[in-house]
């Protein structure tokens, strides 16, 4: 049944407050999520006071300097800071975005961050991602052709490859399928956006030779059709890709196959 | 019971179901085809409001009147049918309650519906 209330040990109580250095006068107030699962205690929102004048402009900027300059006990994932990696997804400002192609000016008021909705949290930001990962592999993302491969590449005509165009540039970071209300509901059999666009991007290789069994797999009231078209996943995403769009193809193609 | 079982072998489950594209294909059917209908019934009715039944029962009996309500009725729990499936497997996650609720939905849209029907063409040619 859908829970309209946390749980006791998820209410999230009032945090922490660390102040500005005497003399700052330039400050941005952080409002940050933290859980630290070996306290015991409830999840707590603690506010950093930021000194801007010596802080970069992305929000992942604000969380490197917090946790060098005022608190390494902040824990949050982050690779490339330059949106490809997908590590540093979360809730900023109500919205699953990466921080570090988040600008601090687009945000009015606090900053707030919180870890990506509905899912375990590990500790502090980092969210649990081991099942979103898990039904990853199971659309089998690799190329799957039983053809020999030829003495070069596998070849592809430009209009193939242009078919490809908004799906190879997903890079995972589930921004998409964590703000899905129907993954939040059913994740345990629905797959979600991220993992169907993937499952779409093989079924759209002219290279790949197993389309049907691809579509086969999805074929199924949970695995893809738990999509309601709601399109929070292409207005969240930090790529600006479109999802949805890939669900919708591939429920084409399953009425087309009939 | 302690679920032991890896992330993926509890992704794969007990497999894909190899269904789901013909309800997603007839509920669009069905509300492509509840568009004419509907706006046919609305303009019908409010046409109709507040007269007497000999004058009702004179309409039903023109032209296509009783085919139509017969099609219009049938499609709409033929629709609403689906779409409260869609409703109940998204929020009942207790396999007993679910099947209870998905056999309940099916007996009362298929009991509503095929008793409109009933009483449609009984008002249509019932003497």
């Amino acid at each position: 049944m859908v829970e309209l209330s946390l749980p006791r040990n998820s209410k999230i109580k009032q945090g922490k407050t660390h102040k500005a250095k005497a003399g700052t006068k330039n400050i941005r107030r952080y409002q940050v999520y933290r859980w630290d699962p070996d306290t015991g205690e409830n999840p707590s929102v603690d506010t950093y006071e930021v000194d801007m004048d010596s802080c970069g402009p992305m929000v992942l900027d604000g969380l490197i300097k917090i946790k060098n300059e005022m608190d390494p006990t902040l824990t949050f994932r982050r690779s490339c800071r330059e949106g490809v990696c997908g590590s540093c997804a979360m809730n900023i400002d109500g919205t699953n975005t990466l921080a570090c192609t988040k600008d601090m000016g687009d945000i009015k008021g606090d900053v707030k961050v919180y870890p990506l909705p509905h899912m375990e949290v590990v500790k502090d930001l980092v969210p649990d991602l081991s099942k979103a990962y898990a039904q990853y592999a199971s659309i089998q993302p690799w190329l799957q052709a039983d053809t020999p491969a030829p003495d070069k590449e596998r070849l592809q005509s430009p209009e193939e490859r242009e078919r490809l165009d908004g799906l190879w540039e997903c890079i995972l970071c589930f921004c998409c399928t964590t703000s899905c209300p129907s993954y939040w509901w059913n994740s345990d059999r629905y797959l979600g956006p991220a993992v169907l666009l993937q499952a779409y991007r093989w079924i759209a290789d002219s290279r790949d030779e197993r389309s049907g069994d691809r579509l086969d797999n999805l074929e199924d009231p949970f695995r893809l059709y738990r999509c309601h078209t709601i399109m929070n996943c292409t207005n969240t995403c930090p790529k600006s890709l479109n999802p949805a769009k890939a669900i919708a193809e591939t429920k084409k193609l399953l009425v087309e196959r009939r | 019971m302690v679920d032991l079982r890896s992330d993926l072998a509890r992704v794969r489950g007990l497999g894909s179901a190899k269904d789901g594209v013909h309800h997603w294909w007839v509920q669009r059917l069905s509300a492509i085809a509840l568009v004419p209908l509907g706006i046919w019934f609305v303009v019908s009715a409010i046409k109709l409001a507040g007269v007497p039944l000999p004058a009702f029962k004179l309409w039903l009996n023109t032209g296509a009147n009783v085919f139509l309500m017969v099609l219009f009725v049938g499609t709409l729990f033929y629709h609403l049918k689906l779409g409260l499936q869609i409703v109940i497997e998204d929020y009942l996650h207790v396999e007993k309650t679910k099947v209870v609720a998905l056999m309940l939905n099916t007996f009362a849209t298929i009991f509503v519906g095929a008793f409109s029907i009933f009483a449609l063409v009984k008002v249509a040619f019932g003497g």
